[in-house]
């Protein structure tokens, strides 16, 4: 049974180059879906674009998130996916910014990216200039960090537990019995690398160097 | 001796009025109406709604995070903690996405087997959906009937992938076994059945004169807001604009099916709730030819890269048991790129935003709730209202806090 194709993609992506001009930075198809890359001030305008011109009508803005790349200086992407009903076709906008620079909100052209913007605030750090109302919205009540950063431990920072001596809740810096373990999976799977998928992050290992052996131990 | 208790209170205006100030009420978190773990904080004049405000996070447990952490196999189970409704409707999308970056297929048989869930899914949901909103605006008797069916149903889950709740049962490649022997007879038995309870529970509430009043142009949604603010599935539909991921952007085999997507035309909790009733009868359509249409054959991909081989292939060969090695402690590796993939989940478009780096764990896993859009737009919906219409509307958006707080 056939996946959805949208095949107006392509002739879309060649008019978004033509209309939005500098303000677009690059446009991609990739697994059937267009992805494309605008400048961080000119966010608004190209959404309020998408949504108006008559070829596009991205009427609905479907979700808003957050990535984050730490390598990168601008080391997050918002990533906005909005969703025409009229032409039943799906676009994703990329903007790129970093810990301090805000990114313009959205509020007033699509309502629905309030709440977005504020958990993207909240999880990752991202400033929207401009929203109404960008309190934290699903971490705890008081909380401190952005837990969605790669550089934010699994574990957090702090614990809770009920007190029955204080007769409340108390905060403690995380304790773990026994310590947090990450394995190494980035190990070679010699026979995936026969298969159509390529090399993969990790095969190199195969041809590197053997790790030198451990010391053998001192006989007792 | 006390002073007497005067009935009127005593102006402190200089033109003789009274100021009365709005008062806040805090809704939720443990408020039945709620719905989960809602802390709503409503100001009101007199008893009109001024503004609501939502609170959530109550119960967020860091899903995304946890993802991160665990290969695309290990992630499964999380899906089912979400929208604890309907678990394998969520379990769709997140197999698709991820089929879609590993660039496969389920095969016909399990593709099959997704839509005969994906529907039970959406009965159990708008069950538990409708029931409860009865209750909510005063009806009980529908719940006692409802759950009851819901509970065959869960027995279904449970005889496919022995569990009722936390299912894991639709994972990348396919589902994780096949229909055992006899359920598919039951599955139509149940069919017969159910269209008899789904009369019952409209008999008690399509044309009952207590829940019209309490729905009837309550919460009403244009279809300008309904696109304004992201609204997808029966919130969208009730407003009537026909709009179904199934139909326009068909996944699995719902192309090869026959159904029909119900719209409202007023947007209001009414429209609503006849959206989800009908939407009850074309999930029993579709599984009844989702049955009768199934072929034959395996039930996941036999790329042994991806899903694990049988148990008795491992008891004779080597190469077997290293597969099943590898693909429970390491997982399998997922090409470099990125997609959003919707499904029509019961409440609306439930989407995974996948990103991969190439190695065997979901490098940004973001989970669009339909029910985190509905619940932003309460300001909205409430607003004008009466305090009584909030629970109205509260329970007509269907919202379910697994899948808001993730």
């Amino acid at each position: 049974m056939a996946v959805y194709v949208d095949e107006g993609l392509a002739p879309l992506a060649e008019k978004l180059k033509a209309d939005l001009g500098a303000d677009l930075l690059s446009a991609e198809i990739a697994k059937g879906e267009l992805a494309i890359e605008v400048a961080r001030d000119a966010l608004g305008r190209v959404l309020k674009h998408l949504r108006d011109d008559e070829a596009c009508r991205f009427g609905a803005l479907m979700d808003v998130c957050g990535v984050d790349w730490p390598q990168r200086t601008q080391r997050f992407d918002v990533v906005y996916n909005l969703l025409s009903m009229r032409h039943n076709r799906r676009i994703r906008v990329k903007v790129a910014t970093d810990e301090d620079t805000p990114v313009p909100s959205v509020v007033d052209i699509f309502p629905s990216a309030g709440w977005f913007e504020r958990e993207a605030w909240d999880l990752y750090g991202v400033f929207f200039a401009g929203n109404p109302d960008l309190r934290r919205i699903l971490t705890d009540y008081g909380f401190e960090g952005h837990p969605l950063r790669k550089d934010f431990p699994l574990t957090g920072y702090v614990e809770v537990r009920y007190d029955a001596e204080q007769q409340r809740v108390v905060y403690e810096p995380v304790k773990l019995a026994q310590d947090f373990r990450s394995f190494d999976f980035m190990s070679p799977w010699e026979g995936l690398g026969l298969s159509q998928l390529g090399q993969l992050p990790g095969d190199e290992k195969a041809q590197a160097a053997p790790a030198p052996a451990p010391a053998t131990p001192p006989k007792a | 001796m006390a002073e007497p208790i005067s009935a009127a209170p005593v102006s402190d205006q200089p033109d003789g009025q009274v100021r009365i100030k709005n008062y806040s009420l805090n809704f939720g978190p443990q408020h039945p109406a709620a719905h989960g773990v809602l802390r709503l904080v409503l100001e009101l004049d007199g008893e009109v709604v001024e503004r609501a405000d939502p609170h959530i996070g109550l119960l967020h447990r860091g899903t995304e995070k946890l993802i991160e952490y665990k290969t695309y196999l290990q992630a499964v189970p999380y899906f089912d903690r979400l929208d604890y409704v309907s678990p394998m409707n969520q379990e769709h999308a997140y197999a698709l996405a991820v089929e879609k970056l590993l660039g496969i297929q389920a095969p016909p048989r399990a593709q099959y087997i997704r839509v005969l869930y994906a529907e039970i899914g959406r009965i159990l949901n708008h069950i538990l959906n409708i029931t409860t909103f009865a209750l909510d605006v005063g009806a009980m008797t529908p719940l006692l009937w409802g759950f009851e069916e819901r509970e065959t149903l869960m027995e279904f889950y449970e005889r496919v992938c022995g569990a009722r709740l936390h299912a894991a049962y639709f994972r990348p490649g396919g589902v994780s076994q096949d229909l055992p022997a006899g359920l598919a007879d039951d599955i139509l038995k149940f069919i017969d059945h159910f269209p008899k309870i789904i009369d019952d529970i409209e008999g008690l509430l399509t044309e009952n004169r207590i829940f019209k009043q309490r729905t009837v142009d309550i919460g009403v949604v244009s279809k300008a807001d309904a696109l304004a603010w992201g609204f997808s599935g029966p919130m969208v539909r009730g407003s009537g604009i026909p709009w179904d991921l199934r139909k326009s952007q068909p996944y699995d085999a719902y192309e090869a099916l026959d159904f029909d997507v119900p719209i409202g035309k007023n947007g209001d909790c009414y429209d609503r709730y006849l959206v989800r009733i009908e939407e009850m009868r074309q999930s029993l359509r579709l599984m009844k030819q989702a049955v009768e249409k199934m072929p034959g054959g395996p039930v996941k991909t036999d790329d042994r890269k991806i899903a694990p081989p049988p148990r008795a292939e491992m008891k004779r060969s080597m190469e077997a048991l290293i597969h099943h090695f590898k693909l429970y402690t390491e997982g399998y590796h997922v090409p470099a790129g990125e997609t959003y993939t919707a499904v029509e989940a019961p409440k609306g478009e439930f989407a995974v935003y996948l990103v991969s780096d190439g190695s065997n764990k979901p490098y940004r896993c973001k989970i669009r709730a339909p029910g985190f859009a509905f619940l932003q737009a309460m300001d909205f919906l409430a607003k004008g209202h009466m305090l009584a219409d909030v629970v109205a509307i509260i329970g007509s958006l269907d919202i379910v806090f697994g899948e808001i707080d993730r």
